[in-house]
């Protein structure tokens, strides 16, 4: 799956768990500044990408993704092995 | 004698006759049953198909879209209803704010709570392990989460807890609330109880106990109090909230009084696990002290809003008690249950029925009690039976027993200044 593809998918889960505007999502915005993920929010966001994608994301990965462009570079990533 | 005087300047109901109460009170009045088959699971294996649901219901035109995804849906009718409530009392967070967050505060309950997301996040658990439980599970299903994040909207900093009595859970609420206003720990105190009450494990837990009715082949007949053929309540769900304060604050924020709570009182049948006792004196303690906690004589209450869930036991019990306690006025004074029409609202129904004692006082009219076509031998009061009356009503009591024993009364007068 191509980082376009995975993006657009990201965002969609984005929009529906922070309940912000799609045209605040860009690959360059922070989940907790920009997009105002509290420590649930990101929890729950981690479980729907997990199922979205079929993928397993351990807790010290999660940490690391602290922009969408972080989760949609990990997705593509890990979702092309 | 209390000290100061507990008025009521807003309320809110989400039922299922109406999701504010200018409606509710509207099909209550005309007679109309919310109850109907069951739409929101597959209940076709239940010996139980019917309940009473809340319909058209839309929660995000209360909430942010995230929060309508995470709450239970007792959250979802507390929200609408509270919405309502502060609406009509004239406060928003900016009144809130302006008047002294740290005098008001909120108290509603739930009987069940989350128990819709138990079963979610349970069956979640099951297919995937702890992995797939929700970090929102424990937030949707604790009892208090809609006092807890309410307070957070409209900024009330004052008491903030909630009440859990089973069925009395709502009119609980009113009893503290109404203390505690007194005591002075709020002026203002928004309260009530809401109840998510139509979900797959309440409806196979309370048929379990053979509480509901099972007649599946009339359900807009299966809530008939006092009838003979009664053969339990019929599951409902919603919200009903009042806010009360002092007649000083109502008065300084120059809000529209709509009536006094004029006093509560509680009990404890301390005999049975659900079934209440068979002489109802403990129903009737608790509307002795009532009347004691507004100073009231029996003979001055015009009308008394029942319990009257249309299980046989609870309905026999709750008649003896209004004749221990009023006597021969009992025969004077009129009771209506309105279960027979909204099914039971379990933790909210006190709500809700303490809102019909208000519009019964602010009309002067009582609804009727549906589906009344034989009173049962020795139930022989005046119950309002299948068409509504005009009547002042200057004092009511709204009555509310719940599993555990627990009983409860408010006592609501015409507000006079």
């Amino acid at each position: 799956m191509s980082e376009a593809e995975v993006f657009e998918k990201v965002k969609e889960i984005i929009i529906d768990h922070l309940g912000v505007d799609e045209a605040d999502v860009k690959m360059e915005a922070s989940l907790v500044d920009d997009l105002k993920a509290d420590s649930l929010d990101t929890v729950e966001m981690i479980m729907s990408l997990e199922e979205e994608f079929q993928i397993d994301i351990e807790d010290s990965e999660a940490e690391s993704l602290k922009t969408v462009g972080d989760a949609v570079r990990f997705i593509a990533e890990r979702s092309g092995k | 004698m209390p000290g100061k005087k507990v008025v009521i300047t807003g309320m809110g109901a989400v039922t299922p006759l109406g999701l504010d109460v200018e409606s509710t009170w509207k099909a209550l009045c005309a007679g109309t049953s919310g109850v109907a088959p069951i739409t929101k699971f597959d209940a076709s294996a239940f010996p139980v198909r019917f309940a009473a649901e809340v319909k058209n219901f839309d929660p995000s035109l209360y909430m942010d879209r995230k929060l309508v995804r995470r709450f239970d849906g007792y959250m979802h009718f507390a929200y609408a209803a509270t919405a309502e409530a502060m609406k009509m009392a004239g406060l928003d967070r900016d009144a809130v704010t302006a008047y002294g967050p740290e005098r008001c505060g909120m108290i509603i309950g739930s009987g069940i709570g989350g128990m819709q997301s138990f079963f979610e996040e349970s069956e979640a658990y099951i297919r995937g392990g702890h992995k797939k439980v929700s970090p929102f599970f424990i937030p949707a299903m604790i009892p208090n989460m809609a006092s807890g994040m309410l307070a957070i909207d409209y900024n009330l900093q004052a008491v903030n807890f909630s009440v859990s009595t089973a069925c009395a859970t709502a009119t609980h609420s009113f009893f503290t609330a109404l203390r505690l206003i007194r005591a002075g720990d709020a002026d203002i105190i928004v309260c009530g109880g809401a109840e998510g009450g139509v979900n797959i494990m309440s409806l196979a837990g309370f048929a379990a106990e053979k509480a509901i009715s099972t007649r599946n082949d009339e359900p807009q007949k299966a809530s008939r109090p006092f009838d003979r053929d009664r053969d339990g309540f019929v599951l409902g769900e919603g919200a009903g909230i009042l806010v009360l304060e002092t007649e000083e604050s109502a008065k300084k924020r120059g809000a529209k009084i709509i009536a006094e709570l004029a006093g509560a009182g509680t009990s404890c049948d301390a005999y049975h696990m659900t079934a209440p006792r068979p002489d109802g004196q403990g129903a009737a303690m608790a509307i002795k002290n009532a009347l004691r906690d507004a100073g009231c004589t029996p003979e001055s209450v015009d009308y008394v809003n029942a319990h009257g869930t249309s299980t046989p036991l609870g309905d026999r019990g709750e008649v003896l008690a209004v004749k221990s306690v009023f006597g021969d006025h009992a025969r004077k004074l009129r009771m209506n249950s309105t279960k027979s029409m909204s099914g039971h609202l379990l933790g909210a129904a006190g709500g809700l029925e303490a809102i019909v004692c208000v519009k019964s006082i602010q009309d002067g009219y009582l609804h009727p009690t549906i589906n009344l076509d034989n009173p049962d031998e020795g139930l022989d009061l005046d119950f309002v039976a299948n068409s509504g009356v005009s009547c002042p009503v200057r004092t009511a009591v709204s009555n509310s027993f719940g599993f555990g024993g627990h009983n409860a009364s408010v006592v609501i007068r015409a507000y006079q200044g």
